[in-house]
């Protein structure tokens, strides 16, 4: 049920997947804080074959003005695509897809900024794609808590992302591009690992009321394995003896 | 600075279980207290702060900064003081109480760009209130302008401002330091200048490491200026 029809065997005989991993088993994460001058705080990953940019600026001044809330600071996320992110080209201007994006990676991160100190300001995450091979948003999602943590934002938890889901009728972590798009089922999940909280969960696909718990256990899993390579990161740019000379 | 008792810690670190006051950058979850930044903690009397070493500066009374005028009204002038706000320069400040707008122009005494010593006299009202009245402060006409992380000026002042004298003395510059983590460098020798820029750049990135005072000293001995 459900998932287009290929060719393609997503899961063979020994309980390998098609890009070589085990079902419970992530694509290979890196990521680095710091990377850009400009930007208060910056963070490039690769979560596999997906390479993302991520840049905050403030708390600044809030433009246009009537956006500003006299109570607490405000968040804006914006999620865009290189045209060379994708095979065939694509459209710059924001699509219907990135606009959700944007929604719901700025959602993800709110429960974790303390914002509230911080009224009638606008901080402002750019989240940019350089290359995309499934997964982005929890890639992103990753990216720009590391990146908001370099610019020294107060945040409750630091949120990480990872994607679990179901394909050839096996439950897997870190669903790719080719399991996407021929799976059956594809869980995106946001996670603080220290308050235990879940701050982002969408699902695409059709999955039983057990195999959705378990989904989410597994998509957790995946989430604490990311949040250990955040550490290092944010570790590498500030506490590594002797600074970067 | 002493590294033994400090930790280092991230944001959602558990720093200990439960405590009695809540310092800065700490906060209560359940009954664990959570660092809310990337920083190390330190001890004062039981309570433990966590000293952010990355952010914009939150400005405090009676801090002197370095700031930027970015814009002006007719009442005042806006100035960036590298915190989440702009700062508020009145113009009666500098015309005196019977400013009048329709009489002074304010652009002839400050424009656009211009650097200032000031010194911050209210920071609770919606925007911090600057002063360049004072002894020292006011326009600064020359020297080069240097950012740095706001939490990192105490360790390029030093302790009782040594750090800080062994650059001076060693470059000859004249070295301006701002609570907000901007500095101006101004010396009339080029050498001197750009020697002195190395070793608050050097500061800056190992301001953790331990006997950093001598390790300048060292840098700057080493090839010392003719």
């Amino acid at each position: 049920m459900g998932g287009r029809k290929t060719d393609l065997v997503l899961l063979d005989k020994n309980g390998i997947r098609c890009d070589g991993r085990k079902v419970d088993e992530t694509r290979k994460v890196t990521i680095k804080a710091g990377v850009l001058k400009n930007a208060s705080g910056s963070a490039y990953i690769e979560f596999g074959g997906n390479k993302i940019l991520a840049g905050v600026f403030g708390p600044r001044d809030v433009h246009p003005k009537h956006m500003a809330d006299p109570d607490t600071g405000i968040l804006r996320v914006r999620y865009h695509m290189e045209p060379f992110s994708v095979g065939e080209r694509k459209n710059p201007a924001p699509s219907r897809r990135e606009i959700e994006i944007s929604k719901v990676v700025k959602e993800a991160l709110e429960p974790a900024v303390m914002l509230e100190n911080f009224p009638r300001t606008a901080t402002d995450v750019f989240l940019e794609i350089l290359q995309a091979d499934g997964g982005t948003r929890c890639a992103a999602l990753s990216a720009a808590s590391v990146a908001l943590a370099d610019a020294g934002i107060p945040m409750r938890d630091l949120v990480c992302g990872c994607a679990a889901g179901k394909a050839a009728d096996t439950l897997i972590l870190d669903v790719n591009n080719e399991e996407d798009q021929a799976g059956q089922a594809d869980m995106p999940i946001g996670y603080m690992p220290n308050l235990g909280k879940i701050t982002l969960l969408q699902l695409d696909g059709v999955l039983t009321p057990d195999e959705f718990k378990k989904c989410i256990e597994l998509g957790v899993v995946g989430c604490k394995q990311v949040y250990e390579i955040q550490k290092k990161a944010l570790h590498e740019k500030y506490f590594s003896n002797g600074g970067s000379s | 600075m002493s590294q033994n008792s400090n930790h280092f810690v991230l944001p959602g670190d558990v720093i200990s279980n439960g405590s009695s006051s809540l310092k800065q950058n700490v906060i209560l979850e359940g009954d664990k207290l959570v660092s809310t930044t990337i920083g190390f903690t330190e001890n004062n009397d039981g309570a433990v702060d966590v000293i952010a070493l990355t952010g914009l500066y939150t400005s405090e009374v009676d801090d002197l900064v370095i700031g930027k005028i970015v814009s002006h009204n007719s009442l005042s002038w806006e100035v960036n003081i590298n915190s989440s706000y702009r700062a508020m320069l009145p113009a009666s400040d500098i015309f005196g109480k019977d400013y009048s707008p329709s009489r002074d122009d304010l652009s002839l005494k400050l424009i656009i760009g211009d650097i200032i010593l000031a010194r911050i006299v209210n920071s609770d009202s919606r925007r911090p209130l600057i002063t360049i009245n004072g002894q020292n402060l006011g326009k600064i006409d020359d020297g080069e302008l240097i950012k740095i992380s706001p939490a990192k000026v105490p360790r390029l002042i030093g302790k009782h401002g040594s750090m800080i004298q062994s650059i001076e003395e060693s470059t000859g510059a004249s070295i301006t330091i701002g609570q907000n983590g901007w500095v101006v460098v101004s010396c009339e020798k080029t050498n001197g200048l750009l020697k002195a820029i190395m070793a608050i750049r050097m500061v800056e990135e190992q301001a953790h490491v331990v006997d950093l005072t001598d390790k300048v000293k060292k840098m700057l001995q080493s090839n010392g200026v003719e």
